[in-house]
């Protein structure tokens, strides 16, 4: 093996490295794939939300064999106190298509049908296998890498690092720092087994239709975050993510909240019953633009949750990884064709074309809102989802008191936990990041 | 902070591992008293690997880590602790992920 030089090597097989990986093989080139886990996927985790047209540009037939669990017709935003929820439904038959737009799935079984793609473009998959560091060139090149197997430098044209949102490499080599614990947040998450029949029934659904909910709210003790169940077939996945700062900060323990959101009054009844199976706990990328490091170097690359491409607005990870990695797989396959050397210059093509894509364009829109939302935590997360069940609940209840004064009870609610300015200057900040 | 009475092993005895015995991922350095986000993986590591001992310090039992990368974004920086991926093959073994 060490004799060898492959064209590019790729650690790391998750989305972004699977897209990599895949996208050079399949156009001809030698690639070395390196993952620690036992198996492909046995290390990450997700809600988890596959996005189907990013992987269509890349296995246009995926339907027919990858691990799908439902497809989503029906998208739940719930705002919550501590007893209810205020939601907004979205559900459209229009979704019930030929070829979907979303599918929930669960990410050890898929990242290993990824991978025998990957395998069956040609790529040489390596498992149980940690990268230890990067060799470098006496000029700070990058020329291979070293693994905890033995054997010396396994040496290769490139290395595409796609090692995920706690990427040692790069950050032992000084290509970019260790996330700041604003930038990223923690997400504790359990598996929860049901027959299919009781699942198709609390949600109102049919065959492989899903629905999922995202929940915002006092379920985050004043810390910015979100929760999370989303349908797969025959499970649910239950979650809730905060800022690392903003738990260090409150001392709050991951899974008492994940605890605590199981027995909200309004989760509780949909996981009645259920097995559970797994608890993990994972990284997201939550430091938008502001947090993308540098791209690329000689002989690297960096693609996916290590670059910090995650848009948490839009809970968009996989999606911005799979085309990351295709996108940086796609400059390589160029730069070798035209038998030109993975120098810093001729990889910025791989910087030029994301710049083109969704990834970018989608984060530099959103680059005010991780400022804007971490610093206000209290305000988003707790004060204004108490407002609004209060609102609400005044809306709802006929309990004989005029309806006028109802209204001036929600305004005067309102202005007393924010004052008018707190209010107004929210909103237009909120509305400027939006925009 | 919150009283919490789930029990954390209950949780991590569903998962995996393939624990490198004797090879611990990650370490703390030696210290007389922890620093505030020493202190705090107490509370926020997910596995609750962290404990303070009788003499006040904060020690790390990896076994049940699922890798997750908090403590090292709290306290790899400063110190504090050494933070390193298991070998090959070694550590959490998520089923679903
Ligand atoms: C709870 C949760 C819910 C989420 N929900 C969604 C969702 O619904 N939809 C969505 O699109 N995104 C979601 N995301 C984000 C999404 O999971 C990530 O953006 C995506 O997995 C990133 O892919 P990646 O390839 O960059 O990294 P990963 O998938 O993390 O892959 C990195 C890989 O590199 C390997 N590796 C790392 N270092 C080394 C090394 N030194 N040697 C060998 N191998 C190494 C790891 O073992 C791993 O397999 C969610 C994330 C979490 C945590
Ligand atoms: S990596 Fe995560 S689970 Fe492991 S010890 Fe650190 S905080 Fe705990």
């Amino acid at each position: 093996m060490t004799e060898e030089r492959f064209d590019a090597i790729v650690v790391g097989a998750g989305m972004s490295g699977n897209a990599a990986a895949y996208t050079m093989a399949s156009r001809g080139l030698k690639v070395l794939q390196l993952e620690r886990g036992e198996y492909p996927g046995s290390k990450n985790v997700q809600g988890a939300i596959l996005y189907a047209s990013m992987l269509e540009t890349i296995i246009p037939d995926f339907r027919d064999d990858a691990p799908l669990e439902r497809h989503l017709i029906e998208q739940r935003f719930w705002v919550t106190d501590d007893t209810s929820h205020t939601g907004m439904h979205y559900r459209s038959d229009d979704f019930n298509e030929p070829a979907p737009n979303r599918y929930t799935i669960i990410r050890a079984q898929f990242d290993k049908w990824f991978s025998r793609k990957v395998r069956a473009a040609g790529a040489i998959v390596l498992c149980e296998t940690t990268v230890t560091e990067l060799a470098l060139d006496a000029a700070g090149k990058v020329i291979g890498v070293h693994t905890d197997r033995a054997g010396g430098v396994i040496h290769a044209n490139v290395v595409v690092l796609a090692e995920g949102v706690n990427g040692l490499l790069g950050t032992r080599a000084r290509f970019r720092k260790v996330p700041k614990p604003e930038a990223v947040a923690l997400a504790v998450k359990e598996m929860h087994f049901l027959p299919e029949e009781v699942i198709n029934e609390r949600f109102g659904l049919t065959g492989d239709q899903g629905c999922v909910i995202e929940a915002a709210g006092t379920i985050s003790r004043g810390m910015a975050g979100l929760g999370f169940l989303y349908t797969n077939k025959e499970s649910i996945s239950l979650g809730i993510g905060c800022l690392v700062s903003h738990f260090a900060a409150t001392l709050e323990s991951p899974y008492a909240l994940l605890d605590a959101f199981k027995n909200h009054p309004s989760i509780r009844p949909l996981l009645a019953g259920s097995e559970i199976k797994e608890y993990a706990a994972h990284l997201i990328p939550e430091g938008g633009f502001k947090a993308i490091p540098q791209l690329f170097g000689d002989g690297w690359v960096v693609v996916g949750d290590a670059a910090q491409l995650n848009n948490a607005v839009h809970r968009e990870g996989s999606n911005l990884a799979m085309t990351s990695g295709r996108i940086a797989g796609e400059a390589i396959a160029a730069i070798k064709s035209r038998k030109h050397p993975m120098t810093s210059d001729n990889l910025s093509l791989y910087k030029a074309m994301l710049d083109k894509s969704f990834v970018l364009k989608d984060l530099r829109k959103y680059k005010d809102m991780p400022a804007l939302l971490h610093t206000n935590s209290r305000n988003f997360f707790t004060t204004y989802p108490q407002l609004m069940s209060q609102a609400a609940q005044n809306f709802v209840r006929v309990d004989g008191t005029p309806k006028i004064e109802k209204e001036r009870a929600t305004t005067a609610a309102l202005i007393k936990a924010r004052s008018r300015w707190g209010l107004v200057s929210d909103a237009v900040r909120l509305a400027l990041a939006w925009r | 902070m919150t009283a919490s009475v789930v029990r954390i092993e209950d949780k991590l005895y569903q998962n995996r591992y393939l624990v490198d015995a004797g090879r611990p991922h990650i370490k703390v350095r030696q210290h007389q008293s922890p620093s505030p986000n020493l202190l705090a993986l107490t509370v926020v590591c997910p596995a609750k690997c962290y404990e303070v001992n009788e003499d006040g310090q904060v020690e790390v039992t990896a076994d049940g880590c699922m890798e997750c990368g908090t403590c090292r974004v709290l306290c790899e920086e400063s110190g504090d602790i050494d933070w390193s991926y298991p070998r090959g093959g070694f550590g959490v073994l998520f089923k679903f992920g």
